[in-house]
This record gives structure tokens, C-alpha cells and sequence, in this order.
């Protein structure tokens, strides 16, 4: 077990690759920390957990975007566990729109679930981290984010962002022996690529180098990496996650 | 009590002694107080008093007397 007693919170932790960690940390030993926007989207990932460990997972349920629920959030954090060992930056948005069709409303919306919530998850866990001189923090940035995507150049742009950010926390924290990753996942099994059928498919597939899409337990295994002491000593990097992906 | 508490706090954040810790001490007056060791501060104010700074108020805790006057806002008196 690698994350023995460890307390993860994982954000977006109802499907897709925020359940594949849930349940692979659980498999672990952590105490986790689940967050989804509504408590009945929890239920499969809390159901999933529970036939892997005996350790019901502590749910909050709150909008990203809702900047003091964050807050409130890292005080019950605070007040149930008394410390905070892993933070995933895991929720985001994915809204495609070619450039000419970005609206104000979708630049914002992207921008503050996919950056402003990153950026006040990590000040505030930071401030219980800081205390106890250890932890890790992983952001989830994507292919979009290193070499952009056409049709998401928002997007593209918010997981950018999370890359910048991401290498300015870690200098910031590691002296605090808090170390700062970002993971960067490439075309991977989930919701946010449902939308992609037949020609489609096969011409995202074709440009993968392994030809297969990734699974969200390949992206969870580089989390565990990233909170556990197997990469002690691996701060401010972007771990690629996607295949040989060319985009 | 809290006034001696937080005056602990901040000479152990600050690394300073706690005769330094006065009404006017302010940050950005010693080299000690510098941005590092003001994030050191809230964390330490937070784990002592149990509570969580907004960060409005972590960017205006501008010295010893202005962080009690934003800590009564908490619920934390200060005689």
C-alpha cells in the first residue's frame, strides 16, 4: 500500500479519470476525500470504493466556480482530518468552439473551473501543507494544454495555464517539501470524448502512437506515482499520459 | 490570553523575539517579515486559532495590530 492512512482530496471525483484515482487510492489505504458538484453523482464512485476498502470516502459537494465553498470546503478538511497529504486538481470543462465562436460566457466559464479553481484549491490546501512540511499537489493539465487542439482554443488555453501554474506553485513550495505536478492526458475513455464516433474516432486514433485510446486507470496509476514517495524528489513537472500522442 | 498567543505566533512564523512583536511592527518593516514568511504567518494563525483566512484578509494583514483587529472578525477577542 502506498498511500497508507494518507488523506487525498480528489476533485471530480464522479467519473472518468477523478473515479479511476478514487478507486485506485483506495486500493492503497487513503482516506479520501471525494468532491463532485451534486452528492448523487458520488454514488457509483462511493459504491466502487467501498468493495475496495473498509474507509468511507468524506464527500463535499459544491461549483468549482463557487469561489467561498473552496474555502469552506479546505475548512472542513481542516476539521474532520486535521491535515491533507494529497490534493488532485481533477474537475474541469471541455467546451470546443473554433476561434471565431468563442463567446465571453464560455471563455469565462472555462477559465474559472479550469484555472481560478486550481489556482484557490492549491492556495488553501498550501496553507494546511505548509503547517505539516509535506505534500503534494497534482494538477491535471492535458495534451491541449502542451501542443493545442484545434476547436479548443479555450480549453487549450485553460490547461496552459494550469502548466504555468503548476511550475510557479512548485518553486514557491518546495521548500515547504510540498511538491507540484501537472499531469497531462491525452485522448483518454471518458465523458469528455464521447462526442468523437466513427471517422472521427479513427483519425484521433490514428495519430496516437500506440494506436488505442488510454485508459483512466493509466492516467490514476501516474497520480499515485505523484502522491506517493516513489517520486519524493519530482517537483514542477508534466507528466505526459497519452500514448505518443501527435497532435 | 490570544494577545499573548498571537505575539507567540508571530515571533515563531517570523522567527523574531517576542519583544519585537509590538502594535507597530508591520510587514515589509523587518527582513524578517518579508512575503515568504507572511504565508508561514497565516498558516501558523490558522493552525493556532483553528480557523481559515480569507485571503482578502491574508492581503490585508499588514501588521501585529491590524492581524488582531481582522482576527475579532473570527470570533477571536483580544482584551
Amino acid at each position: 500500500m502506498l498511500l497508507k492512512n494518507k488523506v487525498v482530496f480528489i476533485t471530480g471525483a464522479s467519473r472518468g479519470i477523478g473515479q479511476a484515482a478514487a478507486l485506485l487510492f483506495a486500493e492503497h489505504g487513503a482516506r479520501l476525500i471525494l468532491h463532485a458538484r451534486y452528492a448523487a453523482s458520488l454514488t457509483e464512485t462511493i459504491e466502487k470504493v467501498a468493495k475496495v476498502s473498509s474507509i468511507s470516502p468524506y464527500v463535499l459537494t459544491y461549483d468549482v466556480k463557487d469561489f467561498p465553498s473552496i474555502k469552506n470546503s479546505f475548512k472542513a478538511i481542516k476539521k474532520e482530518f486535521g491535515r491533507l497529504d494529497v490534493l488532485i486538481n481533477n474537475a474541469g470543462v471541455m467546451n470546443e468552439s473554433l476561434l471565431g465562436l468563442v463567446s465571453d460566457e464560455l471563455i469565462g466559464q472555462t477559465m474559472e473551473t479550469n484555472v481560478h479553481s486550481v489556482l484557490y484549491h492549491m492556495q488553501y490546501a498550501s496553507r494546511i501543507m505548509m503547517k505539516q512540511k509535506e505534500g503534494s499537489i497534482i494538477n491535471v493539465s492535458s495534451i491541449a494544454g502542451t501542443n493545442g487542439i484545434e476547436g479548443n482554443s479555450a480549453y487549450s488555453a485553460s490547461k496552459a495555464a494550469v502548466i504555468g501554474a503548476t511550475k510557479s506553485v512548485s518553486k514557491e513550495l518546495a521548500p515547504y517539501h510540498i511538491r507540484v505536478n501537472a499531469v497531462a492526458p491525452g485522448f483518454i475513455n471518458t465523458d469528455l470524448i464521447g462526442h468523437y464516433k466513427d471517422e472521427r474516432l479513427e483519425k484521433v486514433i490514428e495519430s496516437i502512437k500506440m494506436k488505442r485510446i488510454g485508459e483512466p486507470k493509466e492516467v490514476a496509476n501516474v497520480f499515485l506515482f505523484l502522491a506517493s514517495d516513489l517520486s519524493s524528489y519530482v517537483t514542477g513537472q508534466v507528466i505526459g499520459v497519452d500514448g505518443g500522442m501527435v497532435v | 490570553m490570544n494577545q499573548q498567543k498571537l505575539k507567540s505566533i508571530f515571533a515563531e512564523a517570523l522567527g523574531i523575539e517576542e519583544s519585537q512583536v509590538t502594535d507597530t511592527l508591520a510587514y515589509n518593516t523587518i527582513p524578517e517579515w518579508d512575503s515568504v514568511a507572511h504565508m508561514a504567518l497565516v498558516a501558523e494563525i490558522d493552525d493556532q486559532f483553528d480557523i481559515m483566512l480569507d485571503t482578502d484578509d491574508v492581503l490585508d494583514l499588514s501588521s501585529f495590530a491590524k492581524a488582531k483587529e481582522i482576527l475579532q472578525k473570527y470570533d477571536i477577542r483580544f482584551e
